[in-house]
């Protein structure tokens, strides 16, 4: 999204992200960002919450008129209930460790499995 | 009300990415594009009289199969009325936490109408446009990108959204 959004202002089209993967973003480097710490999924607001999605499609489009140099990034003061989904999210540690080496080994078999067939068919 | 940690607060997706996909015995992890200078496009004339479009991650078909691998579609489709169901299940969010059941939480098509019918954007573009993530950076540079932008001069936008699931 990153890459489309610079492709896009280098021939001359303003733009704005919305999303909630700060590093990702500001790493590859983008013109205007408005940065939800939300977990993934609902970067324009909360679901059926259509204040704060107002709000912050409201900022974005602020965003794109206002900001007067690039990697500008903006937070709205909104926050999540709850803080838990930071620690979960891709969680590694002792109690999953195996499970997810196994899902690894599961993965690689079924993606081997469909180019071998590919293969075939060709 | 203020609070002391000794870690920041917002999660870094590439160092957790890296991790998990390392506990799941992937020795390559991905490297993500980092680039020092940025493009930047002023926007040339107030708001209320540009044409604004909308870019979005999510998918218009259903893209579940049975042997895991993804297919990919870029795609642009008309944005009146709004569909009634996009399909995220592919990408890459959080399940637990949350859903995708309100359209409006990743593609904002009601709340820019909205803005359009109040006058702070001169209109939304007749349609919205669908990027997919890419583990190819080459591809969504070379292909993907450059289609975005041809769709978007075809229908006349003058400033972009775009929401990243």
């Amino acid at each position: 999204m990153s890459l489309t959004a610079r492709h896009l202002e280098e021939n001359g089209l303003p733009t704005v992200i919305i999303g909630s993967a700060r590093d990702i973003v500001e790493e590859c480097g983008v013109a205007r960002f408005v940065f939800s710490d939300f977990p993934l999924g609902n970067p324009c607001g909360k679901p059926y919450d259509k204040a704060m999605q107002r709000s912050i499609i409201g900022t974005a489009l602020d965003l794109l008129e206002r900001a007067w140099m690039p990697r500008t990034t903006i937070q709205p003061s909104y926050s999540w209930e709850t803080e838990e989904w930071r620690k979960n999210f891709m969680l590694v540690d002792e109690s999953n460790r195996e499970v997810l080496a196994r899902e690894g080994e599961e993965r690689r078999r079924r993606q081997g499995a469909v180019k071998e067939k590919g293969r075939d068919s060709q | 009300m203020s609070e002391r940690q000794a870690y920041r607060s917002f999660i870094s997706y590439i160092d957790r990415s890296r991790e998990y996909y390392a506990a799941q015995g992937y020795t390559q992890p991905y490297t993500w594009a980092r680039y020092s200078v940025v493009p930047f496009a002023p926007l040339l004339k107030p708001l209320a009289d540009c044409r604004v479009g909308l870019v979005t991650t999510a998918g218009r078909r259903d893209t579940e199969t049975s042997d895991g691998i993804l297919p990919r579609e870029l795609y642009a489709q008309e944005a009146d009325p709004p569909p009634a169901r996009m399909f995220t299940n592919h990408l890459f969010w959080d399940k637990k936490a949350t859903h995708t059941d309100d359209l409006d939480s990743f593609l904002p098509l009601n709340r820019l109408t909205e803005y359009s019918r109040e006058g702070r954007i001169g209109s939304v573009s007749r349609r919205f446009y669908g990027v997919p993530t890419d583990y190819s950076q080459n591809r969504t540079i070379k292909q993907d990108a450059p289609q975005i932008l041809k769709w978007c001069r075809e229908d006349g936008v003058e400033a972009v959204v775009l929401t990243a699931l």
